[in-house]
């Protein structure tokens, strides 16, 4: 096991970058700890595939330093560096068994037979692959398969750490939930430093105690599900983490009133708490307020605070219902509990101050934890 | 134009992959298709489409019998889950290829290109070639191409499975508002009851090849007319809790007596499994009614808004569903609290015995997907 | 999958029945008619059941030219399935190289089959060829037209030389479709190149080695062009295949009774071993699928 420092990569796919735009990793510099479950999460293209390859060693990177435990392996390919992959599809030696597949890392290190024999069946013990031991494994099931990959990665001892590249995408829907389960598990009892990449969030946040958001070449935040959610430090992540993401509204301060656009004078604005407020006069560049659909609250009379917005479009989607709502010319999409009678026309915004966000030409500028 | 199916069977080989389908969708009507992945969904649509012929039963459109007629002669557009484009032609010339097809005039043609992919927003992309277009960009080029001939059935089979998923979201709502405009029926299938509940209309359950039940999507929702149903129409999945029904009061679990009152005050007396939504179970009390459950945790997922925890009970799985994101340890005790109220009482045989909504149930085998219930 | 439009579409398959009728089922049965009949002229035929057949079959040289051909097609298989996977292998996977070693593999293959005989003729005759003359310089003597040896060296580099490109080309489309992930992984898992071989490639090219062995079993066990312009069946009858010798039999004694019972054996056979070939193969894969 290892904790694994990026040290100042870059990287380009051409062999004579011009400019910012040809580097498919811009300047990735940080330092992730031994034992941690982290999720490299991005949408395609943003880079996070060949952050992975950088990890793992299939990809040397154009500049900087990668460091295991503080040594640098930048030049060592990926069985060198000790590390383990789980791909998108099942990669299985189809003419082995089960137990074969399992002990192929093993035999091919050299251990001795009888510890061979008992980390597979400890490993198959784990997944719960114990029953198919036995079998070819071409003829097992996508979700049985997948497991089998990841064996072959839990079976050595020794390894440094454990990449998954979007390891879930051909496991049918109302399997994946147990193998996150078998994947958070796992990472509990044996604390392995894994790095899971994915652009579906649900499985990020499941499974990260960290997740690293990337966003066009760049790492933009890395944090808790928990700060991604409530403090997101791009505006990026503020879109990309929740569904539907978080609104943004861009907006001039007056005093302690957060002005939007288009907004006539007559308008109250959104009431901004004190320190807040005082933060947004600072700020030099597009400033935008920012908040997620769940806190935003409606009324259908005139209230405190509030802003009036019309109706466009309720969606029922079981458990709660979207509104999507017009506020000055923008629109701004409203969460709300299954139940709950959703008003019609013209309604009334509340922005609860707690929960509004700040972003300065996209940074978040009151973090506030 | 209007569509009916009339006791369908497909049968390849030895399967069977649809069994006594009868359908029928109005002029207008938003249908979605709602099943597992092989549940027929697919063959459904392909025999719609007229791409396959239905081993025995009749397919009807406005009263006139087109089992046989090839598919060219029928006015449909399909939208597959891959992204189907021409690879040699231009995202212009794919999206007018149909319209080429049917001889019409340039100047009408370029019109109708133009004004289609504006709506999809690929109008400044026109002059590219699909492989030079992201995947949603990809998707959104098939669309057009499915919409600018007008037809009057639009078949649209799991299209956005295979896109990423911030831009299924975005898509998903522009699909709404696209399909609130056209005039032709639309049948839309998915795997995923939060798309089925955005898309709205009417709903066909179906479940290895057979129908389980049709209506109002929202109806459906509210009232799974089996388990089943129950099942696929819920994701994080429906938790279940057994019970005993007394003359005067029910049991749950391990001794949690409540009084019969409300929509089980008609319950027969005997053995039930009573199904309740994630978002029905609370880690706080919200009402007075509610029983108290204590267990530990199994597994928290968080899918950016929500938070599911996985609890076992009684050994069966229960999953919590609660707004915002919230960190969890495998392994800690948590109480939760069922409110009787959002209990749905399910027979030995798996049929729905009561429900919150109960009157409002429309759940029939044979399904009539008829009334048109375009909201919005 | 059933398509219909309306049964028109049959009238478009009409040609084709027209064709395979006139080029194999009214040849065949032509064929099946002389074998049970001896002709000695027109009009004047007698029906011997299966004489002709016990003919063939108790036939001395016949039983020689086919070990013979057993012998060629099992070298030919031997040498030049695992020789393609090779050149496959060390073919390059991307860049320039690609297309120029694809066109060099490609060149044999284009030769009309009798100039292949005629170029090696050439090429190994031993006063002006430049293999011929070359070997005979040091002192080696080196003739395909008096050595049985030396004829069947020949016909072997010749048919070496013309076919191996054909298994590496289907090799290598085997190979270049498997995804990078399997190699990728394979190094993880620190995998030997051999066992990369032996545990990916070769399981993923069972497909295409199939089609390779039949194609390559049933072209050798037909051959005919090249033994017959390179050494005509000789010297002696130490190049006479299946092939050579039915022509001997039909055209050059004009027996057209055991010619025609021969033609249906040789038939038999190769249809025999292209099955007994596939189900082997087929069996390997089963195997893996139910495991």
């Amino acid at each position: 096991m290892a904790n694994i420092e990026l040290n100042e990569i870059a990287h380009s796919y051409l062999s004579k970058p011009e400019d910012e735009a040809d580097y498919a990793l811009k300047r990735i510099h940080t330092v992730w700890e031994d034992g941690g479950a982290y999720a490299l999460l991005g949408p395609s293209g943003c880079g996070k595939t060949t952050l992975l390859n950088v990890i793992s060693g299939l990809l040397t990177p154009s500049q900087g330093r990668v460091l295991y435990n503080g040594k640098d392996v930048t030049a060592l390919s990926p069985e060198k560096r000790n590390i383990a992959q789980v791909f998108q599809f099942p990669v299985l030696y189809d003419t082995m068994t089960v137990s074969d597949n399992l002990a192929f890392p093993l035999r091919n290190r050299g251990v001795p037979k009888n510890d061979i024999t008992r980390r597979v069946d400890e490993v198959a013990e784990i997944l719960d692959l114990t029953s198919f031991l036995k079998k070819k494994a071409a003829g097992l099931t996508a979700d049985a398969k997948q497991k089998v990959s990841l064996g072959r990665g839990l079976v050595r001892s020794d390894v440094a750490a454990i990449l998954f590249d979007e390891p879930l995408t051909v496991i049918d829907p109302h399997l994946k939930w147990r193998l996150r389960r078998s994947l958070k598990q796992i990472h509990e009892q044996l604390k392995l430093t894994l790095i899971y990449v994915t652009h579906d969030q649900m499985e990020a946040l499941t499974f990260a105690e960290k997740v690293v958001v990337m966003y066009d070449g760049d790492i933009v935040q890395i944090g808790t599900p928990q700060e991604l959610f409530e403090y997101p430090e791009h505006r990026f992540v503020g879109y990309f983490i929740g569904s539907p993401g978080m609104n943004f509204l861009e907006c001039a301060v007056d005093g302690d009133m957060a002005r939007v656009d288009a907004m006539g004078i007559k308008a109250d604005g959104i009431k901004l708490d004190s320190p807040t407020a005082a933060l947004a006069r600072q700020a030099t560049g597009k400033l935008e307020l920012g908040i997620r659909p769940m806190y935003l609250q409606l009324s259908a009379e005139p209230v405190k605070h509030g802003v009036e917005a019309q109706i466009k479009l309720v969606e029922d989607q079981g458990s709660c219902k979207i509104v999507s709502l017009s506020l000055a010319g923008k629109t701004v999409r409203a969460r709300l509990p299954e139940g709950k009678p959703v008003p019609g026309g013209k309604v009334w915004l509340v922005f609860p101050q707690q929960k509004i966000r700040l972003f300065d030409d996209g940074r978040l500028i009151n973090k506030t934890y | 134009m209007g569509l009916r199916l009339q006791n369908i069977d497909k049968i390849v080989g030895r399967e069977t992959h649809l069994k006594n389908i009868s359908l029928e969708f109005e002029p207008g009507s938003r249908n979605i298709i709602l099943g597992r992945t092989l549940a027929g969904k697919t063959s459904l649509l392909r025999i719609m489409a007229g791409l396959d012929r239905p081993t025995i039963g009749k397919l009807h459109i406005d009263d006139r019998d087109v089992t046989g007629i090839s598919v060219r002669k029928r006015s449909i557009a399909m939208v597959y889950q891959q992204f189907i484009n021409y690879p040699s032609l231009t995202v212009y010339k794919n999206i007018a290829s149909p319209l080429k097809i049917a001889g019409l005039k340039r100047t009408e043609i370029d019109q109708r290109v133009r004004k289609t992919a504006a709506i999809l927003h690929i109008d400044d992309l026109l002059d590219r070639l699909p492989t030079e277009l992201s995947g949603g960009q990809q998707q959104r080029t098939a669309i057009a191409r499915a919409l600018v001939k007008e037809a009057d059935l639009l078949l649209l089979d799991e299209p956005l499975v295979n896109l990423d998923f911030k831009l299924r979201e975005e898509l998903r709502i522009e699909l709404q508002e696209i399909f609130s405009r056209r005039k032709a029926i639309v049948v839309y299938t998915t795997t995923e009851p939060a798309e089925a509940l955005m898309i709205g209309g009417n709903i066909v359950v179906i479940d290895e090849g057979r129908i389980l039940q049709t209506g109002p999507t929202s109806d459906v929702y509210q009232n799974p007319a089996t388990i089943k149903v129950a099942d696929v129409f819920s994701d994080p999945p429906m938790n279940y809790l057994k019970g005993v029904v007394t003359a005067d009061a029910m049991r749950l679990g391990h001794g949690i007596d409540i009084p019969l009152y409300g929509h089980w005050s008609s319950l027969k007396v005997g053995q039930y499994q009573f199904g309740i939504r994630a978002n029905h179970l609370f880690l706080t009390r919200t009402s007075e009614a509610e029983v108290k459950i204590r267990t530990t945790i199994e597994l928290s997922e968080i899918n950016g808004s929500e938070t599911f925890i996985h609890v076992n009970y009684d050994n069966s799985m229960l999953v919590i569903q609660q707004n915002g994101v919230h960190a969890y340890r495998i392994g800690d005790p948590i109480t939760l609290f069922v409110n009787p109220h959002y209990l749905m009482a399910y027979n030995e045989d798996g049929l729905l015995a009561a429900s919150p909504s109960m009157k409002t149930a429309t759940g029939t085998n044979v399904g009539n997907v008829g009334d048109n219930h375009g909201e919005h | 999958m059933d398509k219909w439009e309306d049964n028109k579409a049959w009238f478009l398959v009409l040609p084709v029945f027209v064709i395979v009728a006139f080029s194999a089922i009214i040849p065949l049965m032509t064929v099946v008619n002389y074998s049970l009949q001896d002709i000695w002229g027109p009009g004047q035929r007698v029906f011997v059941g299966a004489e002709w057949f016990k003919e063939t079959l108790s036939d001395h040289r016949l039983h020689d030219a086919l070990w013979r051909q057993f012998l060629f097609s099992g070298m030919v298989l031997l040498i030049e399935i695992p020789l393609g996977i090779m050149i496959a292998l060390a073919m390059p996977k991307r860049g320039w190289g690609v297309s120029a070693s694809l066109v060099t593999l490609a060149l044999p293959l284009l030769i009309p089959w009798n100039v292949i005989g005629t170029i090696w003729i050439i090429f190994t005759r031993p006063d002006i060829g430049l293999f011929g003359a070359a070997i005979n310089g040091l002192n080696i003597t080196f003739d395909h037209t008096s050595s049985p040896l030396d004829a069947w060296i020949t016909l072997m580099f010749m048919e070496v030389w013309h076919w191996t490109p054909l298994v590496a080309l289907l090799a290598y489309s085997g190979l270049r479709a498997i995804p990078e992930a399997y190699f990728q992984a394979a190094k993880i898992d620190g995998a030997s190149a051999w066992a990369t071989f032996r545990y990916i490639q070769l399981p993923k090219m069972r497909g295409v080695l199939t089609i390779a062995i039949l194609l390559r079993f049933m072209d050798s066990f037909l051959i005919y062009a090249e033994p017959f312009v390179l050494t005509g069946g000789g010297p002696g009858n130490s190049t006479t295949f299946l092939s050579i010798y039915l022509v001997k039999i039909a055209v050059g004694q004009f027996d057209l009774g055991p010619a025609a019972a021969f033609s249906l054996i040789y038939f038999v056979i190769i249809l025999l071993f292209s099955w007994l070939f596939y189900q082997a193969l087929q069996n390997v894969g089963k195997g893996e699928k139910n495991g």
